[in-house]
């Protein structure tokens, strides 16, 4: 999309370092010259927003790791001198948690948005399906993450998670002994969650070069979702989406902020506050917030082998939808029917979070069946379906009649 | 047996445990009153001669059975905090006796200095269990562990007001949450009954009773001022920089309204050329 590179630095060194070394033509095709389609809502700016919060979180962890002991004795302890003896500690600690739910709000903004908008439709099917490992491994990478504070609902958490794959028949008891490093969740499980806590944000970092590599070999899509036809479609990617970028960020962080500074333990655990005992479990035992609809999921499902297999299946379904969904057109703009159906299947997540807080008994566990399925029908039945009896509106012929109206 | 058996096994003894010394969200819980913190809000702030006068009550009534292991005595006198001067800290601190080592390694006590983190009543949790039936908890981070179910809409509303003081409220209407038991009611041998707590049966008895702390500062002798003021500390003891947060969050919160105001004129400036 970018094609090579027209920089043309002036500076000698920089001349001579770029004959060796194009960084700065790599740079300036990525983020100057790249042309992004001139009609793309804020919608757009959860992308930066996201790499924005992985840097957060890596930076702050690499701090916090080097006051951090991952000892089932000390572990509590030594978070607790992090928030009272560590200068700033509480401010790198609170950054941290709440950062971690900032990043899961902003990724499922963004999800939503490449779902409504028909972005992970041809051509950028493999761009989607790296973003779907992005999420997978922030679901990993945030549930150790959660553990390593060794409190009540950490110690718990990791045990129910864990047990999950004591559901796989035959091998599936062994599998956990192996995961635990023991015969239940102990040291040797913290000490491995706390190297691969530390190991996974790299990963990430790796996968989301080449989602952003991809991303830029297919070309943004847009709230039309029509292909960029003409220069006049695009605006260069510098000042207009890094100024656009940058104004939402500012806004993101001050919601960011106001978690951080004024409600830290707001979407935390009163539990967790309680260092990890084995012996007392809790009367209730709830994960983070962003993981509470496939909790919900999880325990619609009255046989827990097939539950687990739900829970797995309602994100690795995501990495199918580019083949699932048979409709030409990529924007719900233009798609009537699927704009009905992608709200309602909105209704569910959110139905399935809420339900995933409550006890699974009477008229939750009813609901979050109902929903469960229409998670499932939407993209098992809906998607291909729609494709072949909606019909859709007249798609603009380009981006920029879109904005300018006929004249242009 | 299974592991899968054996954790199910440990889930339904545990569970059971649980039921008697936890706070338990499933369980019915009467909603503590909402009470006026000074710390409450983005400018809140603690109050010193409360913090004061709450430290008085935990030395003299829940250090007894209580540990707080994770605060130290030079904490008394950070700022944001009681506001104790050196002196005094020395003083509290020397009338603590500390466990330790002699020069030869042999065990030995001695006068606590500010360093010391306080020290706890009993040497670990199974000798507290011993003379209590149930481990008094650890006071250090209580006021953050013990809250009550908010419930839709008010946990949403709660983003917007900021409040965050569950805990102290619950704490202080605990303490005075002690009553005869209603007609019918099961309590348990060592129980008492206490309207606050989930299930109503919580081992520890009525803990404050009328004129039972001397105050300095003629704040009244009551249990409803000593439950406020040593939940207040109990606040202070879990969050010890909660002033310098809300201070700081004002601070950040001013940057990046700025930030974001400055940012969003000249995103209108560069995008007018191409709208």
């Amino acid at each position: 999309m970018s094609g090579h590179s027209t920089y043309q630095p002036q500076n000698k060194f920089l001349q001579w370092f770029e004959k060796r070394l194009p960084v700065g033509g790599l740079i300036h095709s990525s983020f100057v010259a790249y042309p992004t389609p001139r009609n793309l809502n804020y919608l757009w700016t959860f992308g930066g927003i996201l790499a924005f919060m992985l840097g957060v979180q890596i930076i702050t962890g690499i701090v916090l790791a080097m006051h951090y002991t991952p000892h089932v004795d000390l572990a509590f302890k030594s978070v607790e001198a992090i928030m009272r003896d560590v200068n700033f500690g509480w401010l790198l600690r609170y950054l941290h948690a709440n950062g971690a739910a900032m990043f899961f709000l902003a990724v499922y903004v963004h999800m939503f948005r490449g779902i409504y908008y028909g972005s992970y439709k041809e051509p950028r099917e493999v761009l989607w399906i790296l973003g779907v490992i992005i999420y997978l491994l922030m679901m990993a990478t945030g549930f150790m993450g959660y553990v390593l504070v060794w409190g009540q609902m950490s110690f718990w958490a990791a045990t129910v998670i864990t047990n999950l794959f004591s559901a796989i028949p035959g091998v599936g008891d062994a599998i956990v002994t192996w995961l635990w490093g023991g015969y239940a969740v102990g040291n040797p499980t913290l000490n491995r969650f706390y190297s691969l806590h530390y190991l996974l944000p790299f990963v990430i970092a790796g996968v989301v070069v080449l989602h952003i590599w991809a991303l830029h070999v297919a070309g943004q899509n847009n709230p039309t979702g029509i292909d960029i036809k003409a220069d006049k479609d695009t605006v260069a990617f510098t000042p207009y989406a890094t100024v656009k970028d940058g104004f939402f960020m500012a806004v993101f962080c001050i919601l960011y902020a106001w978690f951080v500074f004024y409600i830290p333990n707001f979407l935390g655990h009163a539990d967790n506050y309680i260092p990890a005992n084995p012996a007392v479990t809790p009367a209730e035992i709830v994960p983070e917030w962003y993981y509470l609809p496939f909790y919900a999921i999880l325990r619609s499902i009255p046989d827990k082998l097939m539950g687990v297999i739900a829970l797995f299946a309602s994100i690795v379904v995501l990495a199918f939808i580019p083949w699932l969904d048979t409709s030409r057109v990529r924007s719900a703009r233009y798609r009537p029917l699927f704009k009905q159906f992608f709200w309602l299947w909105v209704i569910a997540c959110i139905g399935l979070g809420w339900l995933g807080s409550k006890q699974p008994e009477g008229i939750y566990v009813i609901l979050s069946r109902i929903f469960t399925a229409y998670y499932f029908a939407f993209f098992l039945i809906v998607m291909p379906l729609l494709g072949i009896f909606e019909k859709t509106k007249p798609l603009p012929n380009s981006i920029s009649e879109s904005v300018l109206g006929a004249k242009a | 047996m299974t592991i899968m058996k054996r954790t199910v096994l440990a889930f339904t003894i545990a569970g059971a445990v649980a039921a008697l010394v936890l706070p338990a969200a499933a369980e019915e819980q009467v909603t503590p009153p909402k009470l006026k913190w000074s710390f409450a809000g983005p400018f809140g702030k603690y109050d010193e001669a409360q913090l004061q006068r709450g430290f008085k009550v935990y030395k003299e009534v829940c250090a007894v059975c209580h540990s707080m292991s994770m605060v130290s005595f030079r904490n008394l006198a950070e700022p944001g905090g009681p506001g104790f001067s050196e002196a005094q800290v020395a003083a509290v601190a020397a009338e603590a006796r500390i466990q330790d080592l002699d020069d030869k390694g042999a065990p030995t006590e001695r006068s606590g200095r500010p360093a010391d983190y306080f020290p706890s009543p009993f040497p670990n949790e199974l000798a507290a269990k011993a003379v209590h039936g149930v481990a008094p908890p650890d006071m250090s981070t209580l006021a953050k562990a013990r809250t009550y179910q908010r419930g839709f809409p008010w946990f949403v509303f709660d983003m917007f007001t900021q409040y965050q003081e569950q805990g102290p409220d619950y704490i202080a209407a605990l303490l005075k949450g002690y009553e005869e038991p209603p007609k019918g009611f099961q309590l348990p041998q060592n129980g008492h009954y206490n309207k606050y707590f989930p299930g109503h049966n919580i081992a520890m008895p009525k803990p404050l009773q009328e004129g039972q702390v001397t105050y300095d500062d003629g704040a009244p002798q009551t249990v409803d001022q000593y439950s406020k003021d040593v939940a207040a500390f109990l606040m202070w003891a879990a969050e010890p920089h909660l002033v310098q947060r809300k201070r700081l969050g004002f601070q950040v919160m001013i940057f990046l309204i700025v930030l974001a105001g400055l940012m969003y004129f000249t995103k209108k400036k560069v995008w007018s050329a191409v709208h």
